[in-house]
């Protein structure tokens, strides 16, 4: 609907750029001055021609106008009713917060939508204005501290959008980038499965390490280990044991939550970051490579966000990469 | 006055001129200011434009590390600001400090006094600006300065107070300069000269001035809000406090948008006064030309939420600021083809001038295209805040304004400094600016609808964005390049002095009348004027073109005297923002105390300043 209004006016926009260029490259050559030439008539104006010349241009506009009007009032209905996706997206420096209020869910920076399902978003900002834009599904709408604002849109092919914010919104503006992945419905109660089931695994219980029951298959010897023989072994062999461990110990467990279904903390919910396509919002593709120089240095790979270096080694970051990744 | 002009008079009995430091110091003379306003004005052009070029290296590969992100929104906020305050807005008060008496017949302004004054002030201000690069704290939060990412708790540098007082600054010589020009073009014209016959350049001056004492004062409100929320705690645009980030928007638009037309008016009316003299046939439908010149300005003030579909007004408002949106396009179309018309069964002399005026015609039609898209607002959703409308504001402002601008430069040149710009190196400058214009912003339009945001200090490869962008940056490096040339043959025309005559374009309007340079009084006698095109007319009645007229003497004329007193005035008022920068300072009273009264010993000495030297 809006792909064919930006049709409309490129149309008529092309259409009047190669008609008035042509006459002006016209006049240009047929009417270039030679020495000797005697003064040309001396016209003043022609009303008749001035009256063609401002009606044509006002019945062009008036073609453009009236799809504009018409669809202005369209996008602005938003849909309703129990079959419409409905998503909460809240706008941090300099990352996407998503809510799946009927799913009870929470993450970050990537929003899986199922094909063919309408998505209405609404949206607010935590900090400064921000907008939220989907290139290929959606024009932009910006997000603000004080008020909410909707957009809504329909991914009729499954596939990877890439989004990204459209407000300048400081320093890493830049870097505010986020990813639509719109799935078959199998594919998405799949994926809606798999994030609920990270709230049984809930780190809001720090007393009894998640390592428990994810890591049993790759370390055996997980449960055994104490705080003081982690330090001494982790280096040696990173495992999901001494990474849950660091998880806490290192404070990221502060912002961040690994449970899809409690939205808290300050920084994004890492409920699924191991299958996600990209880290640091939307940017750095999730190898493990990526990720641990990222939990090492945010300051440096992202300068001015939230987390700060926390004096991570090369080696802790290798745990804590293999315990994200059972998550 | 008169006796001292009879004291220095020389031996021919012609005035001389005086030209040390101190003479640009304290001039009041409008010439003279107009070369003091276009040569900083050029400079802060390179500067911008330096600014631009850095932009493009770092955006010329994806995830480029040239400049850091914190440097790269200083980069971009300072471009904005510098083209838009300190370049293309005083590049035009150039011509009409310089041009407006000469065209209108008058020997000077209506007050030359706070003509120094504007210039004054505006470079304190441009100066102030541009200081913050020396304390790494430049403005940072976007030309538009948003809020709230503009407030204590989002910018807490200086950075975001330089811009807000900055801008306070130019503002007070912009107003200044408005009501000077307003009054002087309502009230100095030479006898004759009624407003029906004024040269286009003249209408489209009286214009822009309406424009800046409307929508000058808006912004200045705003400034002052933002300034008060940093400095003093306030909440006008704090959400948490109570305030309304949306205020800012509207508050900033109902200026920004008026302040395009102050950017875009000066150009239409030089390139109406190009074209006919390089036709040699008068303009097409002068009466059009004016009235809508005035249309697009009152529509001007009705369109600033165009640049707000983003934000979701509703479908009513949306629909309002469409459709007005659209109604622009009219009078710019009436305007674009009665240039047309101009030069239709004209006998076009292909001069320099006359190749920006053409270039003009044909970047600006793309740039007024674009618009028209931009105001389909359901569209303008995908292009807002994206390269394409970097792309379509660059064809209006550089393909329009800065092509309309050099092709006045290349126009009065001879006028304004006696010699001749050399046609060759004018040419080349031409096709360079041309090809590297387009190469650097055509291929915008395209990445912006492939969805690159603007604004962003890099960008990740695989989106497609590359080779697109590779190009922008060596059109942008052509176009830097362009500038060379022109520089280079100011420097080379300015040693070789090929003489200027009175006349060397067989120009249309009163400033070709007498010699080049014109003299400080500029005309001996105040001409009289019989119809539009006056000095046409004077030569169609004389049969021909006139003989070089002579310099003579300007024993007995009145001028208004050299003075210190502008230039100390807008020092006081440089000193007194400073003063506010620094308010919570230890010596903080005492610094406003001090610059406040710089300021009002100098305008108390202004105002009982003799008029008789």
């Amino acid at each position: 609907m809006v792909d064919k209004l930006f049709r409309t006016t490129l149309f008529w926009a092309t259409l009047v750029f190669v008609l008035t260029e042509s006459a002006l490259v016209f006049i240009i050559v047929k009417f270039r001055g030679k020495p000797g030439d005697p003064e040309p008539k001396q016209v003043h104006g022609n009303t008749m021609v001035e009256v063609i010349w401002t009606a044509i241009p006002a019945l062009v506009l008036a073609m453009i106008a009236v799809p504009t009007v018409r669809t202005i009032f369209r996008t602005y209905e938003i849909p309703t009713g129990a079959d419409v996706l409905q998503v909460e997206v809240i706008g941090h420096q300099w990352w996407w917060e998503f809510r799946y209020p009927q799913l009870g869910l929470t993450t970050a920076n990537e929003l899986h939508v199922p094909v063919g399902r309408t998505v209405a978003l609404k949206m607010i900002t935590q900090d400064v204005l921000h907008s939220f834009w989907i290139p290929q599904l959606a024009g932009k709408r910006d997000v603000f501290p004080n008020r909410s604002t909707t957009l809504w849109f329909k991914a009729e092919e499954a596939g990877d959008y890439p989004g990204q914010c459209a407000e300048f919104c400081g320093i890493q503006h830049g870097r505010m980038a986020f990813q639509v992945i719109a799935q078959t419905t199998d594919e998405f109660a799949g994926y809606v499965s798999r994030m609920e089931a990270t709230g049984a695994v809930s780190p809001a219980a720090p007393a009894a390490p998640p390592a428990d029951s994810t890591a049993a298959k790759p370390a055996a010897a997980a449960p055994a280990l104490t705080t003081t023989t982690l330090a001494a072994t982790a280096p040696a062999a990173p495992d999901t044991a001494a990474g849950a461990q660091l998880f806490m110990m290192k404070g990221c467990i502060g912002c961040h939550s690994l449970n899809a279904t409690k939205p808290m903390g300050i920084g994004p919910n890492l409920a699924g970051i191991g299958q996600r396509l990209y880290i640091a919002a939307g940017w750095l593709k999730n190898t493990d490579a990526n990720l641990a120089n990222w939990i090492q240095h945010p300051q440096t790979v992202k300068h001015g966000v939230l987390m700060p270096d926390l004096g991570v080694t090369p080696a802790e970051a290798q745990s804590l990469v293999v315990y994200l990744r059972q998550h | 006055m008169a006796t001292s002009v009879l004291d220095h008079a020389g031996a021919a009995g012609i005035h001389p001129e005086k030209t040390g430091f101190l003479s640009w110091i304290t001039t009041v003379d409008h010439k003279k200011i107009g070369i003091l306003y276009g040569a900083s004005a050029f400079i802060f052009f390179l500067i911008g434009g330096l600014e631009a070029l850095v932009i493009r290296l770092q955006l010329m590969k994806p995830d480029n590390n040239l400049v850091s992100p914190e440097f790269y929104n200083q980069l971009f906020t300072m471009h904005g600001t510098t083209m838009i305050f300190l370049a293309v807005m005083p590049l035009s008060a150039m011509f009409f400090n310089f041009m407006i008496p000469l065209l209108i017949g008058a020997r000077d302004v209506a007050f030359p006094r706070l003509n120094a004054f504007s210039y004054w002030v505006f470079l304190a201000g441009g100066l102030f600006l541009n200081s913050s690069f020396l304390f790494n704290a430049a403005p940072n939060g976007g030309w538009f300065g948003y809020a709230n990412l503009s407030s204590k708790q989002y910018s807490p540098g200086l950075n975001m107070d330089f811009w807000a007082i900055g801008l306070q600054i130019l503002g007070i010589a912009s107003l200044a300069a408005g009501v000077n020009f307003f009054v002087t073009i309502i009230n100095m014209r030479a006898p004759g000269m009624k407003l029906i016959r004024m040269p286009v350049f003249a209408w489209m001056t009286l214009i822009t001035q309406l424009l800046v004492l409307l929508s000058f004062p808006v912004i200045t409100v705003a400034l002052i809000l933002l300034m008060f929320d940093r400095l003093f705690g306030t909440n006008f645009f704090v959400p948490l406090g109570g305030g309304d980030t949306m205020l800012w928007q509207h508050l900033f638009w109902v200026f920004g948008h008026p302040e395009v037309y102050i950017l875009i008016l000066p150009a239409f009316g030089i390139i109406s006064e190009v074209l006919p003299v390089f036709s040699r046939k008068p303009l097409f439908g002068y009466t059009a030309m004016v009235f809508s010149g005035c249309f697009i300005a009152f529509l001007g003030f009705g369109v600033w939420a165009h640049h707000m579909f983003s934000t979701g007004m509703g479908p009513i408002a949306d629909s309002v600021f469409a459709l007005a949106t659209m109604l622009i396009a009219i009078p710019t179309g009436v305007k674009i083809f009665n240039w047309m018309g101009t030069v239709w069964g004209g006998s076009i002399q292909m001069k320099t001038p006359m190749y920006f005026a053409l270039g003009f015609i044909a970047m600006f039609i793309m740039g007024g295209l674009s618009g028209v898209m931009h105001s389909a607002a359901p569209a303008d959703l995908q292009q807002t805040d994206s390269y394409f409308v970097v792309a379509h504001f660059h064809y209006v402002l550089f393909g329009g304004s800065i092509f309309a601008l050099t092709a006045g430069a290349y126009y009065w040149w001879p006028k304004m400094f006696g010699h001749m710009l050399d046609e060759g190196l004018g040419k080349l400058h031409f096709w360079l600016m041309l090809i590297g214009f387009n190469l650097t912003f055509f291929p915008m339009h395209i990445v912006g609808l492939e969805g690159m945001p603007r604004r962003v200090y890099t960008y990740p490869a695989g989106l497609g964005f590359e080779s697109l962008n590779r190009l922008e940056t060596y059109g942008a490096l052509i176009l830097g390049f362009s500038f060379l040339v022109f520089i280079f043959n100011v420097i080379k025309s300015t040693r070789s002095k090929v003489h200027a005559p009175a006349d060397p374009w067989n120009g249309a309007t009163l400033e070709w009348a007498i010699p080049s340079p014109p003299q400080e009084f500029n005309f001996p006698v105040i001409p009289t004027v019989h119809g539009r095109d006056a000095f046409w007319e004077e030569k169609r009645a004389h049969g021909g073109m006139m003989p070089e007229p002579p310099r003579v003497s300007g024993a007995g004329i009145h001028l208004p005297n050299p003075s210190y007193w502008p230039f100390m005035a807008a020092v006081g008022v440089l000193l007194l923002f400073i003063a506010l920068l620094h308010h919570d300072g230890k010596f903080g009273p005492l610094y406003i105390f001090g610059a406040v009264s710089v300021l009002f010993y100098s305008i108390f000495h202004w105002v009982f300043e003799p008029a008789e030297g």
